[in-house]
Order: C-alpha cells, then sequence, then structure tokens
C-alpha cells in the first residue's frame, strides 16, 4: 500500500485514540474534584490533568490558573492546542479524507458523524457540568465505535495492522503517562502510608484507563498501589497495560513482516520492549526505581514511533 | 427568447411518454412524503461525505451539491441517437488531437486557422510528434449537451480535460434506487452501475508496451482540498487502484513509481485529475508542488500513459468548439449528429461587430473559462454589466466567443412551492479505450434551481438529478 496511506491510517487511529484519553482524564478528573478537600489533599489535579495530557507548558502560554474552566476549555476545544479533543477529532477526518480508500464506510460513517456533530452541537464547546459529560460520552463513544467498526468490517491486511499500531502506540503512551504523573502515589507498600486520600488518587488513575471494575475482577483486592501498578505496567490481560499494548504491536509488526517477507529494526525493536516488559517483575521495577522505569519506556515507545516511520511509512 | 422545451409536458395538456409514468407516480404520492424523502436524501448525501469545495467561499468549505429527486427521463429511441452522436463527436475529438500533434493535415486544408492553434496556450508544443498508445488523446470525455426542442441534441461544450461528476451520476443513482424502490419497480431504467468496470478496462487497454501484462494504474488527485477530491477517492475506491498524489510519485529511469509500505512500485497508466500545467514542474508551471518531477520525460520515453494525454484542451477550446461541425465532416466524411450552438467569433471583425450591437441578447463566454464564471447572459445582465463587458471585448476580442441565449429545456423539479419547471443540461462520460468508445446510459444531469435561472454549474447554485434512460 502507498506509505503516505499507511502513515494516514496510523495517525488517524492515533488521533482517535487521544481523544478518547482525553475525555476519560477530564472525567476521571471530576470525579476527584467533585469530592470534598478532605479526600484529595492540596493537589491541583487539574495541574495533573495537564501533566498526563502533555501539554502543560503551552497551557501556561496561554493561561494564569489550571482550575476546570481553563483545563477543560484548553483539552476540549481550544484551536490553540494541537492535541485539544476538538483538534484530534478534525485530525482524524482530515486523515479519513485522505486515505477514503483505505477505510471502510463504517470507519468513515464514524469519523464524519463525529466531525458533524463536534461542528453543529459543539462547536461553542459546554457551559454546564451535564453538557460537558454528554460531550466527554460522545467522544468515548466515538472512539469505541471507530475501534469496533475498525475491528468489525477491516480486512486483515496491511491497512489493518498500521491502523491496530497507531491504537496500540498511543495508548501505551498514554498509560505511561498517566503513570509518569502519578508514580508518587503508588509507592511499594513498605514504604506507603495509605489513608482516604490515596483511595481516591488510585481509583482515579484507574478510571482514567477504564480499569476500575478489572481491577477488582484481575486481584479479588482493596485497592493497592503496587498492584496498581503491577495491572497497569506488566498485566497483559488488561487492553491499556503496557505489557498488552507491546504484546498487539509485536503482532501487528510480525504480520506485517510476514505479509511483506521481511523484517527490520521496528520488529527488533518492539521484541526489545517487549521482552523487558515479559521479564520484569514489580519488585524490579520498584528497586530500579518506578519513575525512571516510566520515563525509559517513554523514550523506547516514541523511538519505536520515529522506527516505524523511517521503516514504513515515508 | 423562445418558449423553453419542456421535457414531460406537451403544449396542450398532454404528457410525453417517457413520463407518463412518473406522473402518476407524483398524483399519488403526497408532497410531504416527497418532502421527507428530499430531506432523508440530503441526509445520506452528507453522511457519505459528497461535498465539493467551493473555490473562494470561507463560510463553508466543503458543500452539498443539491440533488434534487424528480429524475429526468429520456426514452431508449432518444438515447441511442444521442449515443450515436457521442461516439462520433468524440472519435472526431480524438482525429483531431492526433493530426494537430503531429501531420495537422486539417491546418493545412485550411478548416481550422493556424493562429487558433499555435496562439493557444493550452496547445502544447511538448506533445509534438509524440506517439500516445493507440492514439487515445480523450479516454475521458464529458460532453455537454442541451434539448431545445424534440428533435436535436445540442452540444454547449465539450470537455476533453479532466471532465468531473461521474460519481455524481453514480451516487445519485444509488440514492434513488435506496429511496424509491417503488418508482423503479413501475420503470425499466438501463443500469449505470457497470461505469467503473468500463473505466478501469478502457485505462488498463492503453498501458504502455513496456508494461508488465497486469499493468497498474494509478489515479493522481491534487489532494483532498481540490473542489473534487471526493470524486477522486470515490473512484479510486470503485476502480481498486491507489489515490496517489504527486509526492507518492517518484520517476526513475524515464520510470513512474509510487512510494509504497514494501518499496517502490512501478505504474503504467495514470488516470489524472491534475491539469496539464501541474503535471511535471520540470516542463510546465516551476512552481507546481502537485506534479510529479519527470513525468514528462516518461512519458517521452513512452514508459507511462497519462489519461486524458497532456495537450488536449487544444480540443475542448472554446474558439475550436465554433469549427467543430467541420472538424466532424474533415475527419470522418460524415454529417455531424449532434449540432453547435450557433456561434460568433469575436476574432472576426464582422462577427465582432455583431455581438457589440447584440449584447443585450447573447451570451458571451471567455474562450479560456470554465465553470460558468466570466461570461455575460445579456438577458439577465443590468446595463452597467453589459457596457463593463462591452469594453473588456474591445481591449481582447479574441478572447471571447458570443452564442444566443438558448432556451433549455425545462423538467418538473421540487421547489418552495411545488413541483415546477426548472431548466436542465446533460453531461454523458464518454470512455475511449484501445478497440472500443463506450457510455453508460444516462449521464449528469444538472439544474438551475433557482427559477428562470440557465446557469446549471454547481459553483453557483445548480443542482444535480437521476437521468434515467427507459430500456424499451
Amino acid at each position: 500500500m502507498l506509505s503516505r496511506t499507511a502513515e494516514n491510517l496510523y495517525w488517524l487511529a492515533r488521533y482517535v485514540e487521544r481523544a478518547e484519553y482525553l475525555a476519560r482524564t477530564i472525567d476521571a478528573t471530576l470525579r476527584v474534584t467533585a469530592l470534598p478537600a478532605a479526600y484529595i489533599g492540596k493537589t491541583n489535579e487539574w495541574d495533573s490533568a495537564l501533566l498526563t495530557a502533555g501539554v502543560a507548558a503551552s497551557f501556561y502560554q496561554a493561561y494564569e490558573e489550571a482550575n476546570e474552566h481553563n483545563v477543560v476549555e484548553y483539552l476540549s476545544f481550544s484551536a490553540n492546542n494541537p492535541s485539544s479533543i476538538r483538534n484530534c477529532i478534525e485530525a482524524a477526518r482530515l486523515n479519513s479524507r485522505s486515505v477514503r480508500t483505505a477505510l471502510t464506510s463504517e470507519m468513515w460513517d464514524t469519523i464524519n458523524s463525529a466531525w458533524i456533530e463536534l461542528q453543529a452541537v459543539w462547536s461553542k464547546g459546554t457551559s454546564t457540568r451535564e453538557d460537558l459529560a454528554k460531550f466527554l460520552r460522545f467522544v468515548q463513544e466515538t472512539s469505541l465505535r471507530f475501534d469496533g467498526s475498525a475491528y468489525r468490517t477491516m480486512l486483515r491486511n496491511d491497512a489493518y495492522w498500521f491502523s491496530r499500531m497507531g491504537v496500540h502506540l498511543e495508548r501505551a503512551d498514554n498509560t505511561a503517562r498517566i503513570l509518569d504523573v502519578k508514580y508518587h502515589v503508588l509507592l511499594p507498600e513498605e514504604e506507603h502510608v495509605g489513608g482516604p486520600l490515596d483511595f481516591y488518587q488510585w481509583s482515579s488513575i484507574l478510571r482514567s484507563v477504564s480499569a476500575l471494575t478489572a481491577y477488582h475482577w484481575v486481584y479479588r483486592e482493596t485497592l493497592k498501589p503496587w498492584l496498581i501498578a503491577d495491572l497497569l505496567i506488566l498485566n497483559d490481560t488488561l487492553p491499556r497495560s503496557l505489557a498488552s499494548c507491546y504484546g498487539n504491536l509485536v503482532r501487528n509488526l510480525d504480520q506485517i513482516g510476514v505479509a511483506y517477507g521481511r523484517q527490520g529494526p521496528a520488529q527488533r525493536h518492539a521484541r526489545g520492549i517487549r521482552n523487558r516488559l515479559e521479564h520484569s517483575n514489580m519488585n524490579d521495577i520498584f528497586q530500579h526505581g518506578v519513575h525512571e522505569f516510566i520515563q525509559e519506556f517513554i523514550a523506547d515507545n516514541s523511538r519505536l514511533g520515529e522506527i516505524i516511520t523511517k521503516q514504513y511509512l515515508i | 427568447m423562445a418558449v423553453a422545451f419542456d421535457e414531460m409536458n406537451i403544449p396542450g395538456g398532454d404528457l410525453r411518454p417517457a413520463y407518463q409514468e412518473l406522473a402518476r407516480w407524483l398524483k399519488e404520492t403526497p408532497p410531504e412524503a416527497l418532502e421527507y424523502r428530499r430531506q432523508e436524501a440530503e441526509l445520506l448525501f452528507r453522511r457519505i461525505g459528497i461535498t465539493f469545495a467551493v473555490y473562494g467561499d470561507s463560510e463553508s468549505t466543503e458543500r452539498l451539491i443539491p440533488f434534487d429527486v424528480i429524475p429526468r427521463i429520456m426514452s431508449g429511441k432518444e438515447w441511442a441517437l444521442l449515443e450515436k452522436g457521442l461516439k462520433q463527436r468524440v472519435r472526431a475529438l480524438n482525429m483531431f488531437l492526433r493530426d494537430i500533434y503531429h501531420g495537422r493535415d486539417i491546418l493545412r486544408a485550411e478548416v481550422v486557422p493556424d493562429d487558433l492553434i499555435f496562439q493557444n496556450p493550452v496547445f502544447r508544443p511538448e506533445m509534438n510528434g509524440q506517439q500516445v498508445p493507440h492514439d487515445v488523446y480523450v479516454h475521458i470525455a464529458g460532453i455537454d449537451i442541451v434539448r431545445v426542442d424534440a428533435e436535436d441534441f445540442i452540444v454547449l461544450e465539450d470537455n476533453a480535460r479532466t471532465p468531473s461528476g461521474v460519481s455524481y451520476m453514480l451516487e445519485n443513482r444509488e440514492i434513488m434506487m435506496r429511496l424509491f424502490p417503488d418508482l423503479f419497480a413501475r420503470h425499466r431504467v438501463a443500469p449505470v452501475e457497470r461505469y467503473p468496470d468500463e473505466l478501469l478496462a478502457a485505462l488498463r487497454s492503453v498501458a504502455p508496451q513496456s508494461a508488465s501484462g497486469e499493468p497498474t494504474v494509478a489515479l493522481l488527485t491534487p489532494g483532498v482540498y481540490n473542489s473534487a477530491y471526493y470524486e477522486h477517492s470515490f473512484l479510486a475506491d470503485k476502480l481498486g487502484i491507489e489515490l496517489v498524489e504527486g509526492r507518492d510519485l517518484i520517476v526513475k529511469n524515464n520510470e513512474v513509481f509510487m512510494r509504497t509500505t514494501e518499496g517502490v512500485k512501478r505504474v503504467d497508466v495514470i488516470y489524472r485529475r491534475v491539469d496539464d500545467d501541474f503535471l511535471d514542474p520540470l516542463t510546465f508551471r516551476p512552481d507546481s508542488v502537485l506534479g510529479v518531477p519527470g513525468l514528462m520525460s516518461a512519458y517521452a520515453a513512452g514508459n507511462i500513459t497519462l489519461a486524458n494525454a497532456v495537450g488536449t484542451g487544444i480540443a475542448d477550446d472554446k474558439a475550436i468548439y465554433s469549427y467543430m461541425p467541420d472538424i466532424v465532416k474533415f475527419y470522418l466524411g460524415e454529417e455531424p449528429i449532434l449540432k453547435n450552438v450557433p456561434t460568433w467569433r469575436c476574432r472576426e471583425p464582422k462577427d465582432l461587430a455583431y455581438v457589440l450591437d447584440n449584447l443585450g441578447e447573447l451570451v458571451v463566454k471567455e474562450v479560456h473559462g470554465s465553470g460558468g464564471y466570466g461570461m455575460l447572459i445579456g438577458p439577465a445582465a443590468t446595463k452597467a454589466t453589459i457596457e463593463a463587458f462591452r469594453e473588456k471585448l474591445k481591449r481582447e476580442p479574441e478572447g471571447f466567443i458570443a452564442q444566443p441565449t438558448l432556451a433549455l429545456s425545462t423538467c418538473p423539479t421540487c421547489t418552495a412551492s411545488g413541483l415546477a419547471p426548472r431548466h436542465v443540461d446533460l453531461r454523458p462520460f464518454v470512455l475511449t479505450g484501445s478497440k472500443s468508445t463506450t457510455i453508460v446510459p444516462g449521464g449528469l444531469t444538472r439544474v438551475a434551481l433557482k427559477e428562470g435561472s440557465l446557469v446549471v454549474n454547481s459553483s453557483q447554485g445548480g443542482g444535480t438529478k437521476d437521468t434515467w434512460i427507459l430500456d424499451e
């Protein structure tokens, strides 16, 4: 397939995934900040939301204070924030238009309808909490529909694999960023004095990767920070864990390798990361330092993005 | 202006046979039901994303072309005549192009004046002596046809460069069949859906000799910001070929390749929807970023077929248009089946004098204009516009032609105040491959939605209709 087509499919999937992640982040932050101050302590959760979205620096160039109004505006609707939800959907539609022929009509319809709704209903942003909740649901449903229609309607060929690679690379990045911002509340047992304050932080982390229920199913335990870290980093049954994302990335890259009859640096690099995740346990990671581990992962993950681009997309 | 030919009603109250069933159906269908279907059609079009961009319209960069749900109907007999005429005309266009870029018999015979060719900016000296496979220059032609009476079809314009609109022909039918199954059940409408197959077959048949047994065809688009981008992606999809932009192609050793995820792959035939000027910055406009550097040298080497060929503009130029009846006679020795609109060539002093004296009744067109821009419709223009145009005409008479204002035929059309006659034209699409010329029955009917308006161009408020050829 055309390199440009593969590139568009890959970025299209990344934009949709990112939009959903931003919606989840805002949703989780709204829940935490709705609690009385005694439960959440002095941390500014809206500031954390900006950090996990990776846009804190540009935000403070435009705004003084990270409060609900400003952050929701910036992350959801701002035209100046290149990765606001609005811009993600706009970019996804533009990408879709360029690869119309590689998309199934269901996928196109999802993106096109979302774009139409964005203009028709959400062009002025949201004024009430209720509106905002509706908007966030709309974004998450768009992503679900997009993912679902890709899964149900696309041929299993390189177009599908490039699109899935975009999803998993973006998803790994998003999960890693939450961990990076919140690692300080995920310290191992002996170092940690838990309180009600942390409980809400923990559930908020899980909610932002839609894993709160999954946690209880996997561990049948009350929320424990080291288990949360285990779930998000190493547990490959959780679709948003780093291990799961890399299992999928390796599989997609292998499928492409087989179809094209040759492997390259992207396959090797992805396998390297996957192997490291497979052979780690939480003890080692805590020994090594969660923060360092995550930072390294984020750098490795974005390097994979560069390698894929060089090998296939240009 | 004469009274327009009504395609449905015969003066005196009778209906033309092709419209009888439709009229019956309209009588049985309550107006609300029609209105409901009309809204449904609009929703469907928007959903599928059939939009087009209007240049210079910042309000909405993507816009729907209004679709009218009342079909335009022609009898099989009428179509048979039209089809014969179209084939004749396109054959002549191809022979004319072959001649202009080779022996130039027609110039020596003084049927067409030299300067009209050599001083014409759309004449491409690069094409002199260049062989094109099977001597096909115009693989896809869109011939704009109008009617003024029951007998004749008149060619308003030949489009031999990159005619667009065929996606609307196909989608209009798709949507009509979805919305009005009962109406279809009551007619025998000739299908149009084989157009993509015929197009692909035609394109493959003209692959260069150096191509492999299974030639690779690609569609070259200027990109998503082009007004016809939807059509480009639609056709690439239906043909199952890659939709490429200039940056996807590279030329190596006079062969054209596309960049793919598996390395480069040779391309043999390019169905290009990029104008000559932008095709190759090394040959034509150096500032073009839409083209492919070196494409023209691969073309000269005979390693790539461009459809349509480079330089076809010389055949659909409005100044050449007036010579078409003579061109048909010259190459084919036959009487032209399709008529021309009588045309005054303002380059000729006698004609110019007539035009200047009668501006109020004439339509004056720029020789190189398109899209309905830059033309004067005398009867509808204000005095000031006419006077301004008069000055333009005197300054540069060779840039214009003039024609009488035609009373384009009318078809019943949905309007705010119910069904009413509106003026229409028709663009059938004529495909020419190595062996045959084919036309799917029908084409794109464009309708001027404003009462009394004669401008059917989509960029100026025109709409479209499904076109039915009855299979009798």
